[in-house]
């Protein structure tokens, strides 16, 4: 599936992401790790107040596309790479990943990498890598093609 | 306050992501084709988010005693790295590479209503539970010894 080289677009979108988890640490002193902050909203453990400004978060990043149907010309692209199956495997394993990894592209990707966290590194650098290799052995091995 | 700073946050971080094109899984795995059909997009939204992040977090680091709406800031403070580290997050890359989705952009698609992206969340969902289905079982399993209780981690 051919997409188009974006490099202004992507730059501002990940400013802004940036910008976000700045807002964040700034007024309430949290990290914007998406998949941590999704295991709070979920977890028994999690006390009160942290799951209701873990549910804001969620709420705020839900809002984001009803905003861009409302102020922009046409939705964003969102073309699938697998069918349902795929995907349901791809999210256990996103999941539990992240869980044991103790982040995701937001906690370690960006905010970790920006505070140069060797955990974070090492963990960047380790997804990156497995995610390369899958998509090398999914397009170009044989496997599924998509 | 604290909610509401919350909200504004994640509505910023998911129109970024939508704006970035993380939210288009063709375009996510063609950034991850490095040897095939390589969209080297992503690589400008991980940059521009450092970028801004980085010179932040430093400054707020250099210039400011407590968060606006709090007491301390949390930051990480772990630095070994442990096999949970690198085994999960090497699950999952494989799971990002699979489907192109990661935790952000995948919640930020639910409006769409896509069906394949509502999937993919509640697995994902289910597998961010994963630290806690051994004691679970210990537990359908009938008295066992006693076990600490799985602590929460604070730095994802």
């Amino acid at each position: 599936m051919n997409t188009t080289f974006t490099p202004w677009l992507s730059l501002a979108g990940g400013a802004l992401i940036g910008l976000a988890a700045v807002m964040l640490m700034a007024s309430t002193g949290r990290i914007a790790g998406v998949s941590g902050i999704a295991s709070r909203l979920i977890s028994p453990f999690a006390e009160r107040a942290g799951r209701l400004e873990a549910l804001a978060f969620v709420v705020g990043l839900l809002l984001a596309l009803p905003l861009w149907w409302v102020f922009a010309a046409k939705p964003p692209t969102l073309q699938l790479v697998g069918g349902t199956p795929l995907l349901l495997v791809a999210g256990l394993l996103v999941g539990v990943g992240s869980a044991y990894g103790s982040g995701c592209t937001s906690g370690h990707g960006v905010c970790g990498v920006s505070r140069w966290s060797t955990r974070s590194l090492v963990a960047t650098v380790t997804f990156m890598a497995t995610a390369v290799l899958t998509v090398h052995v999914l397009r170009h091995t044989g496997g599924v093609a998509s | 306050m604290r909610p509401f700073a919350s909200l504004l946050a994640g509505l910023v971080f998911g129109v970024g992501l939508l704006l970035s094109g993380m939210t288009n899984p063709a375009k996510v795995q063609n950034f991850l084709d490095v040897f095939g059909a390589w969209d080297p997009s992503l690589a400008f939204v991980m940059g521009g988010a450092i970028a801004v992040t980085a010179t932040g977090f430093a400054l707020l680091r250099r210039g400011a005693q407590t968060p606006l709406f709090g007491h301390a800031f949390g930051w990480p403070e772990r630095t070994d790295v442990d096999m949970p580290l690198v085994l999960g997050a090497g699950l999952f890359g494989v799971g990002w590479g699979l489907g192109g989705l990661c935790p952000g952009p995948a919640l930020a698609s639910v409006p769409s209503g896509n069906l394949g992206v509502l999937g993919f969340v509640v697995a994902m969902l289910i597998g961010l539970t994963a630290p806690r289905w051994r004691s679970l079982a210990q537990r359908r399993a009938g008295p066992v010894l006693p076990t600490a209780p799985v602590a929460e981690r604070s730095d994802r």
